[in-house]
C-alpha cells in the first residue's frame, strides 16, 4: 500500500536523520593526561607563586569541579547544563585563557557591556583561583590560611605592614578607636 | 510730613511676601527625582565570598597614605576587639574595616567590610552648609577639606556613621572618609585599591546598573546561597556600594531600618522654608516691632520737641 510505503520511508528518513544529527559525544580528557604539578605564579607579587600538586588533586576531585565544562566531563551544575551539557572538550583548559588577569580594567568592563553576553559575572584570574581553591578547602578541611599555600613576599610584608615592616611597640600603642 | 506705610498695608505686604516665598519653592528641586548618574560606578560586596583576610584594609591604608596601624594587617586578633561595646569602625586612621560576625546556626563566621557606601543622594552632602561634599558622575562622594569648617554635621547626618573627624588636627578641620579612591583611581576608570587587592573577588567593581544585574543573577542562579535582597539597591535612596548576604542582613550588622528613600526627602520641606524664614521673617517682625513701638516713639519725639521749645 502506498501509505504504508510512505510511512516506512518517513520512518527510515527520520532514523537516518537522527543518526546523522546525533551529537557526537564530546571528547573527554583523562586525568592521566594532566601535568603532575602546575606552577601558578602569573600574578605573584604580594605572595609567592603556588606549586600546585595537580596529580594529588585529581585523586580527590573530579576534573569538572575545577575546570567546569572545559575538560569535556559531565557537567552537573544546573546553571551550566543549560548550555554546556554536551559542549565537549574545550580548546584550552588553562584558567587564564578564560579568566582575565586584568579584571575591572576599562577593557574588561567594556567587554562585559555586551548585552548578548551571559557570563557577565565571570571572575578574574585571581578571583577564579581563590574562589575555586578556598571554597573547596573550606568544605573539605584543606588549608585555608593565606600562607598555607603561598608565602608572603617582601612586597607583601610592606603592604600588610607585618614582619620586618610591622608597627614597632613604641609607635604602635593602644588605639582608642573613638 | 513724609508718607509712611500704614500698618495694614505693611502687614498685608509682609504676609503676601511670606505666601509667595512659601509657594515659590514648590517648583520641585532636581534632587526630588534624581536617580543617580546613569554611568555611576559602584562595588558589589558579596559576604558569602569574604574570608576576612584584611587585604582590602592594607591596600586602602597604602593607597590613601593613612597612618601606620597599631597591629599588622595580617593580625586577625582585631576581629575580637570591642570598643565602647561596638566592633571596629572607620576612623581617622582607616577608611575601611572588616568585622567578623559569628552567626548562630552557621558553621563558619561571616565577614563584612564597611566603608563609605557612596549614596546616590548623600545625607552628608545635603547636611553640609559649605558644600564640602560632591557626588561625582563617576559615583564617588568626595570631600573638600579646604572649605570644611569642622561642624561635623555630616557625621550626624550619615545613616551609616562613616565620616569621622580628625581630632588630631582640630584647628585645621578635616573629615576622614573613604573617597572611592577618586583622585588616584576612579577618575581614570580604575577600581579602588581595596577591590584590586581582594583575592576572593568578594568586591565586584562596575557600573552600578550592571552590578544590580550581576547581583540578581547570583541570587537567581543560586537561591539557596543568598538572601533575596541587595542591600543598597533602595536603602536611603540607593547606594553605589551594595551588599549580598547569605543570612538576614541584620544578623551581620546592617541597619535594616534605614529608610528606602533619601534622607534628604525627610528634611527637604523644612529646608525649603529656611531661606524664607531667614529673609522675610526678620523684615516682617522688625516691621511689627517698629509699628508697635511707633506711638511711643512719636510721643517721645513730641515731648522732646516740646521740651526744646
Amino acid at each position: 500500500m502506498r501509505t504504508r510505503k510512505k510511512m516506512l520511508q518517513a520512518t527510515l528518513a527520520i532514523a537516518i536523520g537522527g543518526i546523522l544529527l546525533w551529537p557526537e559525544p564530546g571528547r573527554t580528557m583523562e586525568a592521566a593526561d594532566a601535568p603532575e604539578t602546575v606552577e601558578i605564579n602569573s600574578l605573584a607579587r604580594l605572595y609567592s607563586g603556588v606549586d600546585f600538586n595537580h596529580a594529588m588533586h585529581t585523586e580527590i576531585a573530579s576534573c569538572v569541579q575545577c575546570h567546569h565544562h572545559t575538560t569535556g566531563g559531565e557537567v552537573t551544575d544546573p546553571n551550566c547544563i543549560r548550555c554546556h551539557a554536551k559542549s565537549g572538550e574545550a580548546d584550552t583548559v588553562s584558567c587564564k585563557e578564560c579568566h582575565s588577569s586584568d579584571r575591572f580594567s576599562k577593557d574588561d568592563l567594556s567587554k562585559r557591556d555586551n548585552p548578548a553576553l551571559y557570563h557577565i559575572d565571570k571572575p578574574g584570574l585571581k578571583g577564579a583561583y581563590h574562589l575555586n581553591c578556598v571554597t573547596c578547602h573550606q568544605k573539605t578541611g584543606g588549608p585555608t590560611g593565606c600562607q598555607d599555600c603561598h608565602t608572603m613576599t617582601e612586597a607583601g610584608e610592606k603592604m600588610f605592614q607585618t614582619g620586618q615592616h610591622a608597627p614597632s611597640e613604641t609607635t604602635g600603642g593602644e588605639h582608642s578607636g573613638h | 510730613m513724609k508718607t509712611t506705610v500704614s500698618r495694614r498695608t505693611f502687614i498685608k505686604g509682609g504676609l503676601a511676601g511670606t505666601v509667595v516665598a512659601t509657594v515659590l519653592p514648590e517648583k520641585k528641586s532636581q534632587a526630588a527625582t534624581f536617580e543617580g548618574y546613569p554611568d555611576g560606578m559602584g562595588v558589589l560586596v558579596d559576604l558569602t565570598r569574604c574570608v576576612g583576610c584584611r587585604s582590602c584594609e592594607a591596600a586602602c591604608n597604602e593607597e590613601q597614605k593613612l597612618p601606620q596601624p597599631d597591629k599588622p594587617f595580617d593580625d586577625f586578633s582585631v576581629f575580637d576587639e570591642i570598643h565602647h561595646g561596638q566592633k571596629r569602625r572607620t576612623d581617622e586612621t582607616r577608611y575601611t574595616v572588616v568585622n567578623r560576625y559569628d552567626v548562630p546556626g552557621l558553621d563558619h563566621p561571616l565577614f563584612r567590610k564597611i566603608q563609605c557606601n557612596h549614596c546616590q543622594e548623600p545625607a552628608c552632602l545635603t547636611s553640609c552648609f559649605v558644600n564640602a561634599y560632591t557626588k561625582t558622575p563617576e559615583g564617588a562622594v568626595i570631600y573638600n577639606p579646604n572649605v570644611c569648617v569642622g561642624c561635623r554635621t555630616c557625621m550626624i547626618a550619615c545613616p551609616f556613621n562613616i565620616p569621622t573627624f580628625k581630632y588630631s588636627s582640630a584647628f585645621n578641620p578635616r573629615i576622614m572618609k573613604c573617597i572611592f579612591c577618586y583622585d588616584t583611581r576612579l577618575k581614570e576608570g580604575r577600581p579602588p585599591a581595596c577591590v584590586e587587592a581582594c583575592p576572593q573577588e568578594a568586591l565586584t567593581f562596575g557600573k552600578r546598573n550592571k552590578l544590580l544585574e550581576i547581583g540578581r543573577q547570583r541570587i537567581r542562579e543560586t537561591p539557596d546561597k543568598y538572601e533575596d535582597h541587595i542591600y543598597g539597591e533602595h536603602e536611603v535612596g540607593g547606594t553605589a556600594w551594595m551588599y549580598l548576604s547569605s543570612v538576614p542582613f541584620d544578623q551581620v550588622g546592617f541597619d535594616t531600618h534605614v529608610p528606602k528613600e533619601p534622607i534628604l526627602n525627610y528634611v527637604k520641606d523644612f529646608l525649603g522654608i529656611v531661606p524664607m524664614v531667614l529673609t522675610v521673617w526678620p523684615a516682617l517682625f522688625a516691621g511689627f516691632h517698629l509699628l508697635a513701638t511707633r506711638k511711643d516713639w512719636l510721643k517721645n519725639k513730641n515731648e522732646d520737641t516740646h521740651e526744646e521749645e
